[in-house]
């Protein structure tokens, strides 16, 4: 589980120079009294400077000063893996009491902290225990501790509470030092010079020099001569690259041993190389791909973390499939969204609407709002334009309804239905409402103005006005019944206010029905009133006759296929200050017939209408034809102040006898 | 031709050494063949003439082993040379992710390259492929030829690339230049690779 202790690398084969020397003085000061003097003692260097090595060589030195004491060296990521097996084996305590009991501990390359949360909190703990029990713990690392990315506050200061030390590049004559003993180890001998050329060249670690000695080595051993300093050069290519430009054959003598030797082994290795890093950039593409993806949707709100764990992996996915995706996920985002926004702007600020990997709830979202945004009240199918009755009492009505449906929202905006009761406001409000529904993408809103009223309110209560207006907002007609309704509603008026501008901007048709002049409806604010005689007021009269049998025929249609020419002439003589009377008459008439099995006929429609019980057949026949011919226009309008039935003669005489 | 397969994790290069006869491909072949490990290479197929002339074609696998995660392995080809097997080298052609011409130096030579330059135009053209897209170096061989004899990388640049493709002069009997050429193509055909995903 942790590396032993390479004795290789003691003080004695490190070579000690002017960059350095702290760091080994303070190296053995910590070895010869552990725990006392620097604790805990932090090395840090760049690479291949000998960290390690000092590291060790304290561990030896410890050791050799007082044989007992429990040494122990690791690697970080050694200590990470067996703090890990050990809480896998659920022996997480006696890994601790274990590192607890350690004279000297030694950790290499702790810079691995980084982003390892867990570890540094329990390094701290370690540090901590082991300082307050008097042991060593002696730290190298690449950079100082503040330096080490995402490290816990408390450890730096307290790795930071002992010596922190660092070891520079060896100077020249430390690197001719070093060299020498190492060739001395490897017991190879070099003609004068050749050390003092490989020195001089730049190199910023010892490892580097190492690795420039080892080749130097390898080829005095097989080409069994010693090479002198300008070999060494060439060999190291130390200044040298000028004399192999390619092209010509350059100088003869080149070409004889020395090029094909080191250089042919290498070829292979330095196209792999090369390889390596050319593929390194080509897969690497994908990670700037797939950060401009992040990048793009990140800055217009959208949650990225799916491309996000794509950076995360070593290896490349199919990236631009997986962008492909997010797009079009994000795309359908939008739109869910702007629907959303029209039906019910306060649900579309939802987050959900921002994260594709929620998709699926922004369906669900959509959908719920689509439910409950359903289409305004739409016009009753029951009131069809042909169905209309047309005479001289509501032709201006009527062509003006036609105007609209002509040209809707241009001409007649608002268009105001003004009458009495029963008279046929609300038939034609819907007749209207549903020819403007057949237009391509309508939404026609046509209700009573009580239920309007009401939807207000029970929005106001769920707090869904928002919603209640944009469902408005969306038709593409507005047809309110009986507007004197609103009177009193001042929240209503408001919003009708608002409602009634806004579509009229829009050139939507806004059509009203009312019982009176705008301006005489009581309780009705003065901006709805003038705004809605600012269109077109049309009045419906009383029906006239042409109305009236219009109205019976297509009523008495429906019961017979021809109905009787005198009940029609009877029923529409007869005076009727509405539609909805004369309907209720018939209604009657149709009822009466009804319970008697008989058939429609005008006596009949006499005797239930004048109270009149039919009496024998003869009686009956006699007045089929009562030649009683009253015009609504003839002056006498009230029923009670009209004789329609004299008795006979002989009881009328009875009666004067009396 | 699918030359990354993220599915696979593996990177297949095929490389088509061209040019006219006598100019050095299989030498080229033959020096990669003597410097790859013996675990990272096949087996060279050589279909040579008694007069050691390529008959058909040489084709040299390489495994480049694990990169960034993807197995990857170049395919070395050569076509031979003489003007009369023009139909193998159009089949060798087929499917190749790059071409290095391999021209003769010597100044005689200059005309077979040409033609041979041209016919690896109209041969690319006959797979649809437009020899400005394809990943393509040019090889300037036979340049350790007393100079007498010969072109120089210059000279030859004027005469064969008019393109400013990248070239290299070499001694491919003894290896110098070949590696370098390889690593060019190379470079050519990943960079095309990375384009490629990218679109």
């Amino acid at each position: 589980m942790t590396s032993a202790l390479n004795s290789k690398y003691s003080f004695d084969t490190f070579v000690v120079g002017a960059a350095n020397r702290l760091a080994v003085t303070a190296g053995r000061t910590v070895a010869e009294n552990p725990g006392s003097a620097y604790n805990p003692l932090f090395i840090y260097s760049g690479s291949g400077l000998g960290k390690t090595h000092l590291l060790m060589a304290v561990g030896h030195a410890a050791k050799k000063v007082a044989p007992a004491l429990n040494i122990e060296y690791l690697t970080l990521d050694e200590y990470v893996e067996a703090f890990h097996a050990a809480i896998a084996a659920g022996q997480g305590d006696a890994f601790r009491r274990r590192f607890q009991n350690v004279d000297v501990l030694l950790v290499d390359d702790v810079q691995f902290l980084t982003n390892r949360k867990e570890m540094q909190s329990e390094l701290l703990r370690l540090t901590e225990a082991l300082q307050v029990g008097g042991h060593q713990i002696v730290l190298t690392s690449d950079r100082p501790p503040p330096e080490i990315a995402d490290l816990d506050e408390r450890l730096i200061s307290r790795l930071s509470g002992g010596l922190v030390v660092d070891i520079g590049a060896p100077d020249y004559e430390t690197r001719v030092a070093i060299l020498r003993r190492k060739a001395d180890e490897r017991g190879a001998k070099f003609e004068p010079g050749v050390l003092e050329t490989v020195a001089g060249a730049e190199s910023g670690n010892v490892r580097e020099l190492m690795g420039a000695l080892n080749r130097l080595v390898a080829f005095q051993a097989v080409n069994d001569r010693s090479i002198n300093a300008e070999t060494a050069k060439q060999l190291l290519g130390i200044g040298a690259e000028a004399a192999s430009a390619p092209g010509g054959g350059g100088k003869g003598t080149a070409r004889e041993g020395a090029a094909p030797g080191p250089r042919a082994g290498d070829e292979f290795g330095d196209f792999l190389a090369d390889v390596t890093v050319t593929v390194g950039k080509a897969v690497e593409a994908w990670r700037a791909r797939v950060g401009e993806a992040v990048l793009r949707w990140e800055g217009e709100g959208y949650r990225t973390r799916r491309l996000e764990a794509l950076l995360e992996r070593d290896t490349p996915a199919a990236v631009d499939a997986v962008i492909a995706a997010f797009t079009q996920d994000v795309e359908r985002l939008k739109e869910l969204e702007a629907e959303v926004a029209e039906l019910d702007p306060q649900a579309a600020g939802q987050s959900v609407f921002r994260d594709p990997e929620r998709l699926r709830e922004a369906e669900e979202v959509a959908a719920k709002v689509r439910d409950g945004a359903a289409p305004p009240p739409a016009p009753s199918a029951a009131f069809p334009l042909a169905a209309y009755a047309v005479g001289p009492s509501n032709e201006v009505a009527v062509s003006a309804a036609r105007a609209v449906l002509k040209q809707p929202g241009k001409k007649y905006n608002p268009l105001v239905l003004v009458g009495k009761s029963g008279l046929g406001k609300t038939h034609l409000l819907n007749a209207i409402g549903l020819e403007l529904a057949r237009g391509k993408r309508a939404v026609v809103a046509c209700l009573s103005t009580q239920a309007f009223v009401d939807e207000l309110i029970a929005a106001i209560d769920g707090d869904r006005v928002d919603w209640w207006r944009a469902r408005y907002r969306r038709a593409t007609a507005l047809l309110l019944d009986d507007i004197h309704l609103i009177a009193g509603k001042e929240r209503t008026q408001e919003e009708l206010f608002n409602l009634f501008n806004l579509l009229q901007d829009k050139e939507r048709q806004l059509v009203f029905t009312a019982p009176a002049q705008p301006h005489t409806l009581p309780g009705l604010e003065e901006r709805i009133a003038s705004r809605l005689a600012g269109g077109l007021v049309a009045e419906l009269k009383e029906p006239d006759r042409e109305v009236k049998r219009a109205v019976l025929e297509r009523m008495l249609g429906q019961h017979s296929a021809s109905p009787d020419p005198a009940l029609v002439d009877y029923l529409a003589d007869r005076p009727a200050d509405s539609v909805r009377g004369l309907v209720g008459e018939l209604q009657r008439v149709v009822g009466a017939a009804a319970a008697q099995d008989g058939p429609l006929t005008a006596g009949l429609a006499r005797e239930v209408l004048e109270g009149q019980a039919p009496r024998d057949s003869r009686r009956s026949a006699g007045f089929r034809t009562s030649g009683i011919v009253v015009s609504s226009l003839g002056g006498i309008k009230s029923r009670e102040k009209m004789v329609w039935d004299w008795s006979d003669v002989a009881d009328r005489v009875i009666e004067e006898f009396r | 031709m699918s030359l990354v397969n993220f599915t696979t994790r593996e990177i297949t290069c095929k490389i088509v050494y061209y040019g006219p006869g006598r100019s050095g491909k299989t030498s080229n072949l033959h020096y990669v063949y003597g410097r790859v490990p013996d675990s990272r290479r096949g087996r060279m197929v050589s279909l040579a003439t008694q007069t050691d002339r390529t008959l058909f074609f040489d084709f040299l696998p390489i495994d480049l082993g694990q990169i960034s995660g993807f197995s990857t392995r170049f395919q070395l080809y050569t076509v031979p040379g003489q003007v009369y097997y023009n139909a193998t080298r159009r089949l060798v052609l087929q499917g190749a992710d790059g071409v290095v011409f391999v021209g003769d130096s010597q100044a005689r030579q200059l005309d077979e390259n040409v033609e041979s330059l041209q016919n690896l135009q109209s041969n690319l053209l006959e797979h649809g492929v437009d020899i400005r897209t394809i990943p393509l170096v040019l090889q300037y061989n036979k340049q350790d030829l007393p100079r007498e004899l010969i072109l120089s990388p210059a000279d030859l640049d004027d005469a064969l690339n008019f393109r400013s493709l990248p070239s290299f002069s070499a001694d491919a009997l003894h290896g110098k230049g070949v590696f370098e050429t390889l690593k060019g193509i190379s470079e050519l055909v990943l960079k095309k690779l990375a384009a490629g995903t990218a679109a």
